[in-house]
């Protein structure tokens, strides 16, 4: 395989990373954005859609019905835990920024916790829908990771769209730019602020169950993701959508570079410490122009 | 002087003489859990100097502690410091890292602290562990060399019981003693009005900027000795006490036993720490106490233990 090849192989790769990232980022980024809570049980809602997805996959024996299932009732599943949350718990705190990092820091212990009491401590693998590969000239390539990109790709279209052009998307703007204003034009700041925490669990959801067939479902998967979800709404600038849609994809794609030049353990570093750097020097994130 | 006046330094008094007069009613055992939990409370009582009083909310503090753990559990197992000279080294690389990471991570505020200094601390968890070669990682290292300090004529052997407990409880006391005069100084006053309003402060001419970096570096500086006297006391060292884990349970400690208050921390070290050692005993899930205790403690019970009896009966508790 000659070097032009196995570049396309990594960005590949690389790619279908993105797609999943991106889909968890946003999630993030929107409750930050609009809520301006930081929501650290993100990646235990990322955790527990995976989990959901293997049981659904393990009780419905067709892999076809059982992955399309499992993508239709684990964000339901996990939007549901999200709502209840965000109503007994963030809502009476009244969304304050100190209150509800600690909160979530419980509910990141509960859901964690829960989990590993009852689907156990090892990772369990997920049968993909279908196998087929790809063939490229250089090399085959599997069908479901193309499969992963196309279907982020188009949720993220889809968002866009529905961030434009739909009255909840209007209103969900509205909010997010200023929200008492939106409240004295008789927007329900509650009612969105709601539908905005179960959509950001729900997008981590899917992301999981998308990612599943390829990486393993655990009951610590949530803490890695946390991170990562993090680096892109950090780097892509606190509260920017956009921003951290290209965030996402571009740690997405050069994941695949950095863990070819370091270790994992120093990579995991060199993430964190950028995270740090990036909010001390330059708050408004990299991808500042990127904003709105 | 009347005898009003003297209430809160009594009650410090009297808080520090009934864990003294412990030791001669409990058991061995328990007299070693108490002394885990006098070096544990330590950290809290230094973590509550950032959140409780100048309301930085840190979520990074096991940066610190373990800091002062490997400075002196390192130098001691590799170099073969002394006691005394493991335990100087340990507080003074405290202070440096606190003063490092304090300056830097001070020029954010609010969400982004809590973010950055969550940052810091996992970078310390994983170098920990990118250093197992030196540091044995989760394992840990066991400090083994001379366990007696010649002091003064005295010689103190750390393998006695009575010694470590009393040593425990005398650093607690210290740092029990730095924050209470402290917080009854003017300069604590200052960082109390930054935690309420931090624009009106300033524009009353304070630097808040150094005087939170003043809170931080003596924040992490308690923390940090905490670590040191850990590991001499104990004589391990070992990365879980890098972990977020540890930053969390500072947090818990302060939150429980009341946030800005002086002995808050130290009721709320022991009994979750009591509450944690008999849950563990029954399942492997005890975290999962510890995330119901977050939530229902900043749902319905913000202000802890000694908080709530501060503002309801004894509006004198420092």
């Amino acid at each position: 395989m000659d070097f032009g090849a196995f570049l396309f192989l990594a960005f590949l790769e690389g790619l279908v990373q993105a797609a999943v990232l991106t889909l968890t980022a946003i999630g993030l980024s929107l409750v930050f954005g609009v809520m301006r809570v930081v929501n650290i049980a993100h990646g235990q809602f990322f955790m527990l859609g995976a989990v959901v997805a293997w049981w659904v996959t393990t009780n419905i024996t067709s892999p076809v019905l059982g992955f399309f299932v499992a993508l239709l009732i684990a964000p339901i599943a996990v939007g549901l835990v999200a709502l209840a949350s965000e109503r007994f718990i963030l809502r009476p705190l009244k969304y304050d920024a100190v209150a509800t990092i600690i909160a979530t820091i419980g509910m990141l212990y509960i859901i964690q916790e829960l989990t590993l009491l009852s689907f156990g401590p090892d990772a369990r693998p997920v049968e993909p829908p279908f196998y087929f590969d790809v063939q490229f000239p250089w090399f085959g390539y599997s069908g479901y990771k193309l499969f992963v990109i196309a279907v982020a790709a188009l949720l993220l279209l889809a968002l866009k769209f529905g961030a434009r052009h739909s009255q909840i998307g209007l209103v969900m703007r509205a909010t997010q730019f200023d929200s008492d204003t939106a409240q004295a034009f008789g927007v329900s700041v509650g009612k969105v602020y709601a539908q905005v925490f179960t959509l950001g669990a729900m997008l981590a959801a899917i992301g999981a169950v998308l990612v599943v067939p390829i990486q393993q479902a655990q009951y610590l998967m949530g803490f890695d993701a946390l991170i990562l979800s993090f680096t892109a709404v950090i780097v892509g600038g606190l509260g920017s959508i956009r921003g951290t849609v290209l965030a996402a994809i571009l740690i997405g794609l050069s994941d695949g570079i950095l863990s070819v030049f370091f270790a994992p353990t120093l990579s995991k570093i060199v993430a964190a410490l950028f995270i740090a750097v990036v909010l001390i020097f330059k708050p408004e994130g990299l991808l500042a122009g990127a904003r709105r | 002087m009347t005898l009003r006046a003297l209430r809160p330094a009594g009650l410090h008094v009297v808080a520090v003489l009934i864990l003294f007069g412990l030791q001669f009613v409990l058991s061995d055992y328990e007299k070693l859990s108490l002394t885990r939990i006098m070096v544990l409370a330590m950290y809290a009582v230094g973590y509550n100097v950032l959140f409780g009083y100048t309301g930085l909310l840190s979520l990074g503090h096991a940066l610190f502690f373990a800091t002062g753990l490997y400075a002196a559990g390192l130098t001691t197992y590799y170099f073969g410091f002394t006691l005394p000279e493991a335990f100087l080294f340990g507080v003074a690389v405290s202070a440096l890292v606190s003063l490092i990471i304090g300056f830097v991570a001070l020029r954010t505020s609010g969400v982004s602290f809590m973010i950055v200094t969550l940052m810091f601390a996992q970078v310390g968890y994983l170098l920990t562990s990118y250093f197992i070669e030196y540091t044995q990682g989760d394992a840990g290292l066991s400090l083994t060399g001379s366990r007696r300090i010649d002091f003064a004529g005295m010689s103190l052997d750390l393998g006695e019981p009575a010694v470590r407990y009393n040593l425990a409880l005398l650093f607690l006391a210290l740092a029990l003693l730095v924050v209470y005069s402290l917080v009854r100084r003017p300069g604590g006053r200052v960082l109390v009005a930054i935690r309420e309003n931090e624009d009106r402060t300033l524009m009353l001419g304070y630097n808040s900027f150094a005087n939170k970096l003043w809170a931080f570096v003596i924040s992490g500086t308690i923390s940090g000795t905490a670590g040191v006297v850990f590991a001499l006391l104990f004589g391990y060292v070992g990365s879980s006490f890098a972990s977020i884990q540890y930053s969390i349970d500072a947090l818990l400690y302060t939150l429980l036993g009341g946030a800005g208050t002086v002995l808050g921390p130290v009721l709320g070290a022991a009994l979750m720490i009591v509450l944690i050692d008999k849950l563990s005993e029954f399942t492997v899930a005890y975290l999962l106490f510890v995330g119901v205790a977050l939530i229902a403690l900043t749902l319905w019970f913000p202000r802890g233990i000694l908080g709530t009896i501060r503002e309801r009966w004894a509006p004198w508790i420092p």
